[in-house]
């Protein structure tokens, strides 16, 4: 399905840490049509540009966003209130292929890369493990609905705080799969990449990039590819991606 | 839609005086899963240069306060992919097509302008005005001699109406518009983008990986009516006003001004819907006072 604006009444709101916002959106027609990983451009008040925003995951006709206020425009998105009405436009990207949920996946997320992988976990149930990395224990979000889409979840702390003391993608040489989907910190899609080639497994990435339209029209996304023949040329992360094979990308 | 909104430019029928900003609108594809794209009166193309260009590295874009700074530095496919992959599609789809051009050369912009002649786009924009790129684009912009001369050349090897778009980063908007009339333009388009910069306070690195990028959004828009002002009052040939138009009272004051058309762009970024609002607001506007065409309010404003 195409993208267009939508306006969706958030149903539900729930603070998931200090600064971490869980928002349950009514949009019946997109929700039958979204796919994991594909994202959505809110409107904010007061600010020019809208905020992407990447869909969590969707049921019964409402979208899911889990989203972390990181500047001036997600801490406006956060001061929405259960009843008030979103202006977004969606949906947008291509997300993440999902070629056979008879496959073991790996979802490998970092902080606020762990949401937009919800909604491959419920693809895949129990075929998927979910490895998720977070500063410490009081950062940790979703892992309950990771296990309840029915993924084995391995929990890493920077810190050791709560679970393995280390990385997210440390668990990659642990765990029994065929393809693997990260999103998260540019130096964790980096180690992710690198281990998946050693290990020879599929792998995609999912970016993020300063962003105005969100639909290709501005070219101000860049993020920088390389072709098969090692050429390497500017792509955009809200029309090619934001999901990337990592052969594909100049981490 | 009336014959109220109808205007001519250069010899040229637009069905409205909304353009689409050259940078902001690729070359239409993305904007037309919204609405058809004889929406707009005319779409000036993303600037296209001579051999493909990859642009700048990312970040490109940083938010300002009411605009946005951007350092795409002119990433197109080449003068050569528009016109065999692009050219066809836009021209099945209705509105006026302007091809905005832009190189490090004037033989650059020469040989494209020729080129491009020979094609079915309806006019030519002449981008010496883009602060994103290290050589030519600008630097064409910013001196009375060097605009002067660049249109004269072009003008040579142009068969087709001929906009001349200029830089806002110029000490006398003026006398820029009248070199650019002097030189054999056709019509004007201005502001194109001020150049700005912002600072990351963490990094202590500007935002733009190009350290600098141009203005636009609402922020421009006063700077724009001045400019637009300054130079239709100069000059004879029509004036199209662009820079941080949001609405259709906009528009009606870019006109009071002395524009005889306008270009929408960044506001496109916010809501893509925001062409259709303008044309509603617009319609409405000139059938309450009586105006039976747009044009009559082209440079009406009263100075002090």
């Amino acid at each position: 399905m195409k993208y267009d604006v939508w306006n969706g009444t958030v149903i539900r709101k729930e603070a998931l840490t200090q600064d971490i916002f869980d928002f349950t959106v009514k949009a019946p027609t997109l929700a039958s049509v979204v796919k994991p990983g594909q994202f959505a451009n809110i409107l904010v008040p007061n600010k020019l540009l809208r905020r992407p925003i990447s869909i969590c995951s969707v049921q019964n006709g409402f979208l899911r966003f889990v989203f972390q206020i990181r500047g001036e425009g997600t801490e406006l998105l956060s001061h929405f209130q259960v009843g008030d009405t979103l202006d977004f436009l969606a949906p947008l990207g291509n997300g993440f292929p999902v070629e056979d949920p008879q496959k073991k996946a790996i979802f490998v997320g970092g902080g606020i890369g762990v949401p937009p992988l919800l909604g491959l976990a419920q693809k895949y149930g129990r075929n998927g493990t979910a490895a998720l990395g977070f500063r410490s224990k009081e950062a940790v979000i979703l892992e309950k609905d990771f296990a309840a889409a029915g993924s084995t979840v391995k929990i890493a702390t920077d810190n050791g705080s709560f679970g393995h003391h280390g990385f997210a993608a440390d668990f990659l040489e642990e765990t029994s799969f065929d393809i693997c989907y990260a999103c998260g910190p540019k130096p964790m899609l980096k180690a992710v990449s690198k281990l998946c080639k050693q290990m020879n497994k599929q792998c995609w990435i999912s970016l993020e990039e300063r962003m105005a339209c969100g639909i290709g029209a501005c070219l101000g996304c860049a993020v920088e590819l390389k072709r098969s023949n090692g050429e390497s040329y500017y792509g955009h992360v809200c029309k090619d991606g934001p999901v990337f094979s990592s052969e594909e990308v100049v981490l | 839609m009336s014959e109220r909104l109808h205007v001519k430019i250069a010899g040229v029928d637009f069905k409205n005086p909304l353009i689409a900003a050259s940078g902001t609108f690729g070359f239409g594809r993305e904007f037309a899963e919204f609405y058809p794209l004889k929406t707009f009166g005319g779409i000036s193309c993303k600037g296209l240069t001579l051999k493909e260009r990859a642009g700048n590295p990312p970040p490109r874009i940083a938010e300002t306060p009411s605009g946005i700074l951007n350092s795409v530095g002119l990433q197109n496919p080449g003068v050569e992919h528009f016109i065999r992959e692009d050219l066809p599609w836009i021209r099945q789809q209705g509105p006026v097509i302007i091809a905005n051009i832009a190189g490090s050369t004037v033989d650059d912009y020469c040989q494209m302008a020729q080129r491009l002649s020979q094609t079915e786009v309806d006019l030519i924009e002449l981008n010496i005005s883009c602060p994103n790129v290290k050589k030519g684009g600008a630097a064409f912009g910013i001196s009375c001699e060097s605009v002067e001369k660049i249109t004269k050349a072009v003008r040579a090897f142009c068969k087709k109406p001929l906009i001349v778009k200029l830089s806002p980063n110029v000490s006398n908007i003026a006398d820029i518009a009248a070199a650019a009339e002097s030189g054999g333009a056709d019509a004007i388009s201005l502001i194109n983008t001020l150049t700005g910069m912002r600072i990351d306070l963490k990094t202590r690195r500007p935002i733009l990986h190009n350290n600098t990028g141009g203005l636009s959004g609402p922020a421009v828009f006063p700077i724009a009516v001045r400019m637009v002002f300054e130079a239709a009052s100069r000059v004879k040939v029509p004036v199209i006003g662009l820079g941080g138009i949001t609405s259709w009272q906009d528009v009606v004051e870019m006109f009071l001004a002395g524009a005889s058309a306008v270009q929408i762009g960044t506001i496109l970024f916010h809501d893509p819907y925001a062409p259709v609002k303008i044309l509603e607001g617009l319609e409405q506007y000139l059938s309450k006072n009586g105006i039976s065409n747009i044009s009559e309010l082209t440079g009406k404003v009263q100075p002090w």
